[in-house]
């Protein structure tokens, strides 16, 4: 049987070098795997994934082992997965200049449209908030009430959240039916 | 489920397969860092930053555990041995009465009978007699959100406590001590959403009061603007009618843009707030009369031979600015992570501090931050107490992600806790605008503040900083609100927003100005309405007194300018219609009629103030030319479609003309703009 998550994690925490290894290595697929989900590329993924990992060992000092470490490393993920959303936000709009962003922005949901990629078209056109549920729940096949505890909302923000999702991609399929 | 979300679920399961060398980098990285933590031993290792905010709150929770640890030693232990449950709730109260906690945030573990338990604690243990231990969070709790609401699960961990104290073998002492490792995901009780599931309770639905069979819009806009408008006949739409707008933002956005060498967008700008941006000596009414008088010019128009320009002023009354009620400001202060930058939380706090000086000692202040969890830095505290003010105001820092609504929510109950008879009570949102957590539905936010708008309190929204600024929120916020938006980018803005203009800007004197004017086809064959393009009412909400409006502050100028074409002027854009009616019935002596609509504020019935507009009447005095260069200056800005050969050089002569006395120097500002927007636009 192998060592559980939080075994191995509070033993990371107090120092131990192969218990943290072999934390890193049993959960790199699992970040990539929701970094990719909630960037959509896989590049992006990647860089996110290393940053969060790079940034693990003083991350887990401030784990308390209250919430199960799966959980907490999706919402450690998530978070990073803002940040650099953010940060790019501001860097592109920084560079573009006052509402130039919002023009790239449009360019870019053009260019995801002529994309042939279904999965890329429909994520780039729901909202961050709705992306990262939507990433959680059919992604990473969780329940609703643990897509809210990693995401810090009720249950039924993300219940709502669906209905939202379930909505927007009829009404897409809807204007892709119509000429 | 359906179609779309079956079809979505199986592309998202179809994640790259790792790539064996990037994985072998990372985890190599991985390692590298954790040694580098690790070698460097406890006391210098470069750990999460620590912060004053994140300090207080670390000792917060250290407090609980204190407290916890000295509750389940002595009477508890004799609860265990007789093996009943002890169930520990945690009552989080966030402070905003005016009785506050002390600051340091956490109140006397008295245990009492359990009244209040959370509802998780009170479901799993009903029989047995019950012990609460009741914690009151500080003001200053919550900095980041992620790393935060992780933090607060440690409230959490009693309960599993409690529910470990029921086995036997197990000391309760030992428990408390040690954090038990939890069997199920810890109950991720945050604050935030705590505070924000009570107060929506109240006045907002869950999640936004959304109703899912209307259709949401798809992508929200930057910022808050409509095309201009166009050239409309009177024949056919002899009515215009729309909003009066106090906002100025849109002036200290270009002229930010302008600073920085670029010309802004042309749908940053918004003409009537950059004409209202300065103050003006607009004739006043007399004591005891209407609240505002409003003024009627026609003038030649500038830039076109063959029209008129009519210029309708609205001038506030001053009342005596020792006569103003007592003021209860809660200042909703955004501490997010994009705040940390020198032009918005430093800024913020030295307009602030700007701000206090004016007010007088019978004035309340409250201050309540967010980001990722709402919560109150500040309760209400006397202007006298300066001191406490500006303690507070120090201690903001900036981190993490925004939670508008939570904060809002948090705002407008500390404000109508702190209304009294005849004081006027204000929420003062400060934000870079980016509301991108914690709001699921920008519709239902705007109608939350619609709502609250009926209790009294009104809103004012600064805007701080570029690059994240959200115009068009800003713009829904504070129109919804009975409020008004500034753009605040230096000190100086501050000043005039929140010190030369306080009373205009706190003080309404009239809510829900429409202004409706009625042309007469037989003077005025076209005509078309410069800026308030976002103000535009259908002709019938102006006698309908449910339909909201802009305010009039105290000492407010309001300017709106139409450009009308005679029936017989060469300037027509229209030709007359081959089987239309021949000749508009009636006289040709009134351009149009006015009407103004407007409440005292307090009250729900409109009064109507009504004036025929005349030719030639009212003079070309230095206010009307200056107000006319700087709609001159906004069209050029956006196309400049209607003013032929007209431009900077006639602008800057215009504006270079009216200058008067100008003794803030707002106008020859607004001039050197003019001629850097020039030499831009080439």
């Amino acid at each position: 049987m192998e060592t559980s998550d939080q075994t191995l994690a509070r033993a990371a925490a107090a120092g131990d070098r192969e218990a943290f290894a072999a934390l890193v290595e049993r959960h790199y697929d699992r970040i990539l795997g929701l970094a990719w989900r909630l960037t959509g590329s896989r590049a992006e993924a990647q860089d996110l994934t290393q940053d969060i990992c790079a940034a693990l060992a003083a991350k887990l000092v401030s784990w308390r082992g209250q919430a199960r470490f799966t959980t907490w490393l999706y919402r450690v993920t998530v978070n990073a997965a803002h940040d650099r959303r953010r940060r790019q936000a501001s860097h592109s709009r920084a560079a573009n200049g006052w509402g130039d962003w919002e023009i790239s922005r449009q360019q870019a949901m053009d260019e995801a449209r002529c994309a042939q990629d279904w999965l890329t078209q429909a994520m780039t056109r729901l909202s961050p908030e709705l992306r990262d549920t939507v990433a959680l729940v059919l992604g990473e096949d969780m329940l609703q009430a643990e897509a809210g505890a990693v995401l810090g909302v009720s249950e039924g923000t993300v219940a709502w959240r669906m209905s939202e999702v379930k909505r927007r991609l009829r009404a897409m399929a809807t204007a892709e039916a119509e000429p | 489920m359906s179609n779309e979300l079956t079809n979505l679920r199986a592309a998202l399961h179809a994640p790259p397969a790792a790539q064996a060398e990037a994985k072998a980098d990372t985890i190599a990285l991985a390692l590298r860092n954790f040694d580098a933590l690790h070698q460097t031993g406890q006391g210098s290792r470069p750990a999460l930053r620590p912060n004053q905010a994140r300090r207080s709150a670390a000792g917060f929770l250290k407090g609980v555990h204190a407290m916890l640890k000295s509750l389940t030693s002595r009477p508890i232990l004799a609860a265990t041995t007789s093996a009943l449950a002890l169930s520990v709730g945690l009552v989080i109260v966030v402070p905003m009465i005016r009785t506050a906690p002390p600051p340091s945030g956490l109140v006397v573990p008295q245990p009492t009978p359990a009244t209040q338990a959370t509802d998780t604690a009170a479901t799993e243990v009903t029989s047995e007699p019950e012990v609460t231990a009741h914690a009151v969070v500080g003001p200053e709790v919550g900095d980041d959100g992620g790393t935060d609401a992780h933090d607060i699960t440690r409230l959490a961990t009693p309960e599993l406590a409690a529910k470990e104290a029921n086995q036997p073998g197990i000391g309760a002492a030992m428990v408390a001590e040690n954090p038990p490792s939890p069997r199920s995901p810890g109950p991720t009780v945050g604050l935030a959403p705590l505070a924000a599931r009570t107060l929506f309770a109240e006045g907002l639905p869950r999640d936004g009061g959304v109703d899912l069979g209307r259709p949401a819009p798809d992508d929200t806009e930057a910022f808050a603007n409509a095309a201009p408008n166009p050239v409309k006949i009177t024949a056919n739409e002899p009515v215009s009618t729309f909003s009066i707008d106090v906002d100025t933002a849109s002036y200290a956005v270009v002229r930010a843009s302008l600073t920085a060498g670029t010309l802004p967008d042309p749908a940053a700008v918004r003409i009537e707030e950059m004409v209202n941006y300065f103050p003006y000596a607009y004739p006043a009414p007399a004591a005891g009369d209407t609240p505002f008088t409003s003024t009627v010019t026609v003038t030649r128009t500038p830039w076109n031979p063959g029209t008129n320009l009519v210029h309708i002023a609205l001038q506030g009354r001053l009342p005596a600015i020792s006569d103003r009620p007592a003021l209860n400001l809660v200042f909703l202060i955004d501490t997010s992570g994009s705040m940390d930058e020198p032009n918005k939380l430093p800024l913020l706090r030295q307009s602030l501090t700007l701000m206090l000086a004016q007010l007088r000692p019978e004035d309340e202040v409250a201050i309540v931050a967010y980001a990722g969890s709402a919560g109150g830095v500040l309760a209400p505290t006397r202007a006298a107490d300066r001191e406490a003010i500006l303690a507070a105001l120090d201690r903001l820092q900036a981190g993490g992600a925004t939670a508008g609504a939570e904060g809002l929510a948090l705002a407008y109950q500390v404000a109508r806790k702190m209304g009294g008879a005849g004081e006027v009570s204000r929420v003062v949102l400060a934000t870079d605008g980016d509301f991108n957590v914690g709001i699921d539905d920008p519709e239902g936010l705007t109608h939350y503040i619609a709502r609250q708008r009926d209790s009294g309190v009104y809103l004012s929204v600064l805007g701080f900083g570029r690059g994240n600024l959200d115009d068009a929120t800003m713009q829904a916020l504070a129109q919804n609100g009975n409020g008004q938006a500034a753009y605040i980018d230096t000190l100086a803005e501050a000043r005039k927003v929140l010190v030369d203009q306080l009373t205009g800007a706190l003080f309404p004197i009239a809510d829900d100005v429409k202004i409706q004017v009625e042309w007469n086809p037989a003077a005025v064959a076209e005509y078309r309405l410069i800026g308030y393009e976002t103000r535009a009412l259908r002709r019938e909400d102006f006698n309908n007194d449910r339909v909201d409006a802009g305010e009039i502050g105290a000492g407010h100028s309001v300017t709106a300018i139409y450009e009308v074409t005679a029936p017989t002027s060469p300037a027509l854009l229209h030709d007359p219609l081959r089987y239309g009616s021949a000749q508009p019935a009636g006289e040709a002596g009134e351009l149009g009629f006015l009407r103004l609509r407007y409440k005292t504020p307090g009250t729900s019935d409109s009064a109507l103030i009504e004036t025929p507009i005349l030719p030639g009447s009212g003079t070309g005095s230095d206010d009307v030319r200056f107000a006319v260069a700087i709609a001159g200056f906004g069209q050029l800005l956006t196309g400049a479609t209607y003013l032929g050969d007209w431009g900077w050089d006639q602008a800057i002569a215009l504006a270079l003309g009216a200058r008067g006395d100008d003794p803030f120097g707002y106008r020859i500002e607004a001039v050197n703009l003019m001629r850097m927007a020039q030499s831009l636009d080439k």
